[in-house]
């Protein structure tokens, strides 16, 4: 299904021989530690700051086993994680987001966990939302167990929807576009009167939404994930579709790094919706005045007909191949993908469950909000498990600012896509035709 | 023993030091610019192609590579000119003889030097925030409408220089100042008697005097603003809409976000190339001016 990661050994025997006979040493001189065993694991973000809540119990009922938890900004996570499995310097275990995994299990960087998982009846794979379990395998194998789910959805005023004449949240792609239209001509005609709020915050520095509705068509490469797809019928109309998004938001053109709080110019109504995350549920419960707290909500993503799928993003819980505590590592995984942990983790972070019964009895499902989200992770797409993703997704950054900032023609903006696309796949091609798998010699 | 192999004799220390720690690295720099060094070849050193200048040519048909260079270019000539006259200037002020508290304003202008670049990035983001930032409200009180400093693209580059000037004004004023305090008085002892103004004593005794440090601080400020990277690594990551991706932030985004070493380090050795015919230029050109 992806060839383009396939599990192999990189390495230099000599390195290896190395560093056992100095690990040899290592052990005969300091034989008496050996009874603690220390993890390292590395978390980005947020959850970095409070992985350390959840984990005394881990250690309580694994006497031995002591976690070292290293954060990381997000940032700079993906080049320090990336230089580290390059310098056989990564950790036991981490938090990696989940469109990085197919570079890293290239690269041999990630231990596979198919036999891990099928001997853990915990986690059964069909207790998670498929969309975000799926971001994990890369060639029949799985590198990653998903920790939390990330998405894109609509987040609206619905007091000002109502204003506008509108009762209830968009739900396909006409109806967005013809409500967004409404609310920016009722903002044009009453201009005499105060302010009027821009009908949808985009950020065009971002590609998600577009990547979102371009996977709701059709998927984003194609010929086994040789060329771009961009000029296929299907993700022309994603982007024509987008461009005419743009012309009715207020974009990050005169924002991005300006409208330096989102939540202070939503709460004062400068704009009726934007497109955001999860994380925007907790922040929106704490900074918007409580007056308002009644007058916000989520919906899906709008699709061509009916809610639509959006991106399967988040991240998932690995092993790095060079780890000298795979089981270990694979136990503090176990732990921390037990329903009631995510649960509590939720709790202190905010970020949605990957698993349905991590749902299910908890009061998360009931919270403003997190309805819409709850249907919109049973409809989640993956971005495409190549390793060169993240230059594809730069790429379509460029090429998306451009086109909605109407610097180019969809059309032309298609063909510059693949034409890039095709550019940075053209290695993958040479090794695909080579020898079927892009890395050679096997474990 | 000869005198000329007593010579290599102390020198080998030093090239050797050099070889190991410059020529290697930069010889394996240049080997690896002509590979297609990638992801790929992590995994497996297989997956290494010999390119030739494959990465050079990509490099140059890139239109970001372009857009990269002139936004460089563009910091290079707007920050040069204005940061050399902003030194050259408070230097002058400071070793005025009507100036009070010239060390106490000396410390404080070279602070900026000394602090941490990311921290006053945040600061200095700040003051260009577009709504509540200083810089847009002083400009206010002149009536000037808001600017987005860092959003708009025509914006972003130059709130960078003048960044980066006010960031690194203080050392150029340094040198200045020590090579102001070297011209002897009696220079312009002899320009009074002979009646001339401030203003000619500045140009016919003071700025000649400094040309030989006018050189050096333009060769260093043009090499040193070539290789613009923290300033829109912090306060930008190089957007919006590219106008502030620098010539090294493409290296850095080549080299450490997607790892293709080989083609990051063709952009290192374009690099080089410029900098290397400029600072050629720079010398050529002080040369005629000081001979003419």
């Amino acid at each position: 299904m992806h060839p383009a990661c396939r599990v192999v050994g990189v390495g230099s025997d000599m390195l290896k021989i190395t560093s056992i006979v100095g690990i040899c040493w290592l052990a005969f001189g300091c034989q008496s530690q050996t009874n603690s065993e220390e993890l390292v694991m590395w978390v980005a973000g947020r959850e970095g700051e409070v992985v350390s809540a959840v984990l005394p119990e881990f250690e309580a009922s694994h006497p031995g086993l002591h976690v070292h938890v290293q954060q990381l900004p997000w940032r700079s996570a993906h080049e320090k994680f990336l230089t580290a499995a390059v310098a056989r310097r990564a950790p036991d275990v981490a938090q990696l987001g989940n469109t990085w995994i197919p570079e890293f299990a290239t690269i041999a960087a990630l231990e596979p966990l198919d036999d891990e998982l099928a001997a853990s009846p915990g986690l059964a794979p069909d207790d998670y939302f498929p969309g975000a379990w799926g971001a994990n395998e890369c060639a029949g194998h799985m590198y990653g167990v998903p920790w939390y789910v990330d998405t894109r959805l609509l987040f609206y005023r619905t007091d000002l929807l109502q204003a506008a004449g509108f009762e209830r949240a968009p739900r396909t792609w006409d109806e967005w576009l013809t409500m967004l239209r409404a609310i920016q001509l009722r903002a044009s005609q009453q201009k005499g009167q105060g302010p009027q709020p821009a009908a949808l915050f985009l950020r065009l520095d971002e590609p998600e939404l577009l990547l979102a509705l371009g996977l709701q068509q059709e998927p984003l490469l194609r010929d086994g994930d040789r060329y771009g797809n961009f000029q296929s019928p299907g993700f022309r109309r994603a982007l024509d579709f987008y461009v005419s998004l743009a012309r009715v938001a207020l974009t990050d053109g005169e924002a991005s790094s300006q409208i330096a709080n989102l939540w202070d110019e939503f709460g004062r109504g400068s704009f009726t919706s934007f497109i955001s995350g999860p994380w925007q549920l907790g922040e929106l419960a704490r900074r918007l005045p409580a007056e308002l707290q009644g007058s916000w909500s989520t919906a899906q993503l709008p699709g061509r007909d009916g809610p639509g799928a959006s991106l399967a993003l988040g991240a998932s819980l690995v092993v790095f191949a060079g780890s000298k505590h795979k089981a270990a590592a694979w136990q503090l995984i176990e732990y921390l993908s037990r329903p009631d942990v995510q649960r509590r983790f939720y709790d202190l972070t905010g970020d949605l469950p990957p698993r349905r019964s991590s749902w299910e009895g908890s009061e998360l499902a009931s919270e403003r909000g997190a309805a819409a989200f709850r249907a919109q992770l049973e409809q989640l797409r993956p971005t495409p498990a190549v390793p060169e993703w993240q230059r594809i997704s730069s790429t379509v950054t460029v090429i998306e600012e451009r086109a909605a900032r109407g610097a180019l023609a969809p059309a032309a903006a298609a063909v510059e896509l693949d034409r890039r696309t095709d550019r940075i796949l053209e290695k993958r091609r040479w090794i695909l035709q080579r020898g079927a798998a892009p890395v050679g010699a096997s474990e | 023993m000869n005198a000329a192999r007593a010579g290599w004799i102390f020198v080998t220390p030093a090239l050797l030091a050099l070889s190991v720690f410059f020529l290697l690295p930069v010889l394996g720099g240049f080997v690896l610019s002509l590979t297609d060094f990638d992801l790929y070849t992590l995994a497996d050193v297989h997956n290494l192609r010999f390119v030739g200048l494959r990465n050079y040519v990509r490099l140059l048909e890139t239109p970001l590579f372009w857009r990269a260079l002139a936004n460089t270019v563009f910091f290079v000539v707007a920050g040069v000119p204005t940061s050399i006259a902003v030194s050259l200037a408070t230097a002058l002020l400071l070793h005025s003889r009507l100036a009070r508290w010239s060390k106490v304003f000396r410390t404080a202008l070279f602070a900026p030097v000394v602090t941490t670049l990311v921290a006053v990035a945040v600061i200095w983001m700040y003051l260009l925030h577009t709504r509540y930032g200083f810089v847009n409200y002083a400009l206010g009180l002149l009536g000037v409408p808001r600017i987005d400093w860092l959003g708009d693209p025509h914006f972003a580059m130059p709130a960078i220089a003048l960044f980066a000037v006010w960031k690194n004004f203080g050392y150029n004023m340094v040198i200045f100042l020590a090579a102001l305090q070297a011209i002897p008085e009696d220079l312009y002892e002899a320009a009074r008697i002979d009646g001339a103004t401030p203003a000619q004593q500045l140009r016919f005794v003071t700025l000649p005097a400094l040309a030989p440090t006018l050189l050096l601080v333009s060769l260093l400020t043009v090499a040193g603003y070539f290789q613009l990277f923290a300033e829109p690594y912090v306060m930008t990551q190089g957007g919006p809409l590219q106008s502030t991706t620098s010539v090294l932030y493409l290296m850095y985004e080549d080299g450490f976000q997607s790892w293709n070493l080989g083609s990051a380090s063709a952009v290192a050795f374009v690099l080089f190339f410029l900098l290397f015919l400029l600072t050629r230029l720079q010398v050529a050109l002080a040369r005629r001016w000081s001979a003419a």
